[in-house]
């Protein structure tokens, strides 16, 4: 695998001819960094220059001023050809050539850098097989006889068959339906996982943005960059009242979803178990500011809630005590799943449990809304 | 009333008038293709050849072809090109406009994601374009080929040396059964153009049967 390269736009401007800046596909004084091996998402309204952008990189498109450079190679000093046949490149309609084979289109890219015929083949079957497509049955069908979905898994395979360090991804899941773009996405983000390439990812869709971008640029008509960040950043402070509505009025939940229970600190329970002494249990429940006591077993596996006034000032616990019980959570659980379950419970507080189940400490939907007023929550990614 | 007699006399000479046609219709189909992809290639890169190009052609389509063989006797005597310069002529009207239309149904996101792997401009056209082109190429094809095979049997205006089975009908305007295995033979000589093409086209073009196949299980 060859490695990742870094992209970077100094001063890109990009103006059509007889018209000034803020027209549709413009492109105004860009400048930003993508470090190699980082999937930066390009996002915005129609008209807002982040297709325009995209092709600027691998020179469809020329800019009007400044530099573009790729490692830290200026694109505009290699030759054009050998440039594109270096830089992966994925589109909505993904522009499969209908009269080859699936093999064939896979192999595009080899066979215009001269590669003998049986690597070409090796590499496109190994692609295939990667993409999640049985290169004994693809192999050697026609484009018309697949799916959308399909069609674009070749479309991607085809972008990664010389192994660029770049790959440039234009809408790449635009022109499918919802459920075949989430599984395409997660495809995506599992492949990125084993290949760590730096993808440029274009889309209007603020939500795919928000998930597949381990980096946002958020562009706004006129082809002004709005805001450059994680995508936590983004939701937690947006740097302006476009941005703010371009990710929406949720974008407290969206934050949520990003986040995932083992970024915060969780609160330790008061714990007793079946035949405990009573009323040290008592003692220590109403010392808690939290007013259940939790039930767990020997295991730490918690049984249920006791509520602190209904336990007996002498004997033994016993597990009858138990009269509620609360949502399970795992550390992976993300913070909007997590509230989710909350606003359904008797007690609001979720138990987050470890792989055996047992209980490793108390959240609470209070616990979830300060994590996201003081905007410091770790950047815990969700999704895949 | 057909006299078959004369016709199991003659069946030498209908053979050899069998091969004129063939030879004479040939010539100005692969004369004709070669030009016309030229043309369309210029037509399909450069904007204003294109307008000139098809306005050129739809002109001389216009041109009756017996008036167009006649008029060629004067300026370049009776030779094998008074035959083919109208033939090649006629074949680049159909040919062109047909090329054109075929370069010009490669979508745009073909075009695009070729450009964006790095194809040169010639690799492009001769990877991608062309071999799209090649359904309504062939189809071209086999419209100039029936058009050709038609106007060789008009030649035989010119003469005893043309005309093909064009030959029988103006030789003795008189014997129906003359006249008859002039029509009749060029008429299946069309026909039999038409289906070979036809089959030709389902041998290159395999893609574009299971085109077919798709957009008919669709419907």
């Amino acid at each position: 695998m060859s490695s990742a390269e870094r992209v970077v736009f100094e001063h890109v401007t990009k103006r059509y001819p007889g018209t000034g800046a803020g027209n549709p596909g413009a492109v105004e004084d860009l400048s930003l960094e993508v470090p190699a091996g980082k999937v930066c998402v390009l996002v915005g309204p129609s008209g807002c220059g982040k297709t325009t952008s995209l092709k600027m990189i691998n020179r469809l498109i020329e800019p009007t001023s400044g530099r573009i450079l790729i490692g830290d190679r200026d694109i505009a000093q290699q030759d054009v050809i050998a440039l594109r046949r270096g830089i992966g490149y994925v589109i909505q309609q993904v522009g499969l050539f209908p009269h080859q084979t699936v093999a064939d289109n896979v192999a595009t890219v080899p066979r215009l850098l001269g590669w003998d015929e049986g690597r070409r083949k090796d590499r496109a079957t190994e692609l295939l097989e990667l993409v999640g497509l049985d290169p004994t049955r693809y192999a050697n069908r026609y484009p018309s006889a697949l799916s959308g979905g399909e069609r674009q898994r070749v479309g991607v395979a085809r972008a990664l068959a010389a192994d660029p360090p770049v790959l440039l991804m234009d809408e790449p899941f635009g022109a499918v339906d919802p459920i075949v773009r989430e599984r395409l996405q997660n495809e995506l983000l599992n492949l990125q996982e084993q290949l760590a390439k730096t993808i440029l990812f274009v889309t209007h869709d603020i939500d795919e943005a928000i998930k597949m971008g381990d980096l946002v640029a958020v562009m706004q008509v006129g082809g002004h960059l709005a805001q450059f960040g994680t995508p936590d950043e983004i939701l937690a402070n947006p740097a302006s009242d476009f941005v703010a509505r371009f990710v929406g009025a949720d974008r407290g939940l969206k934050r949520l979803a990003l986040t995932r229970v083992d970024a915060l600190e969780l609160m330790p329970p008061v714990t007793a178990s079946s035949g405990d002494d009573a009323a040290d249990a008592r003692r220590r429940a109403l010392a808690d500011p939290f007013p259940y006591l939790l039930l767990v077993d020997a295991e730490r596996r918690p049984i249920g809630w006791v509520d602190q006034d209904d336990i007996p000032s002498s004997g033994t616990i016993g597990e009858d005590l138990a009269t509620a019980m609360s949502p399970l959570f795992s550390r992976r659980t993300t913070l909007k799943d997590a509230l989710a379950m909350l606003i359904e419970a008797e007690v609001h507080a979720g138990i987050v449990v470890d792989g055996k189940g047992a209980a490793m400490g108390l959240l609470t939907a209070d616990m979830i809304f300060a994590s996201s007023r003081d905007g410091r929550s770790p950047e815990a990614r969700a999704g895949a | 009333m057909i006299d078959w007699g004369w016709i199991g006399d003659h069946l030498g000479a209908i053979a050899g008038r069998l091969g004129q046609h063939l030879e004479l219709t040939v010539i100005a189909l692969a004369v004709g293709f070669a030009l016309s992809l030229g043309l369309a290639i210029l037509s399909a890169r450069v904007r204003p050849v294109r307008s000139i190009v098809i306005g050129i052609a739809g002109i001389v389509f216009t041109i009756p072809s017996l008036a167009l063989f006649s008029a060629l006797v004067p300026i370049i005597g009776l030779s094998l090109l008074t035959v083919e310069v109208p033939l090649v002529l006629y074949t680049l009207v159909i040919y062109v406009r047909n090329i054109v239309a075929g370069l010009d149904s490669v979508p745009p996101d073909v075009i695009e994601a070729a450009d964006g792997m790095g194809y040169t401009a010639n690799g492009r056209l001769a990877r991608v374009e062309l071999p799209l082109a090649v359904p309504l190429m062939i189809a071209g094809l086999r419209l100039a080929s029936v058009s050709t095979i038609g106007l060789v049997t008009i030649s035989g205006i010119l003469g005893q040396s043309f005309g093909g089975l064009g030959f029988f009908i103006f030789e003795r305007p008189t014997f129906a059964t003359e006249i008859l295995v002039g029509a009749v033979g060029s008429i299946a000589l069309a026909i039999s153009a038409d289906v070979f093409l036809g089959r030709l086209q389902r041998r290159l073009t395999p893609w574009a049967r299971a085109m077919d196949t798709q957009a008919g299980a669709a419907t």
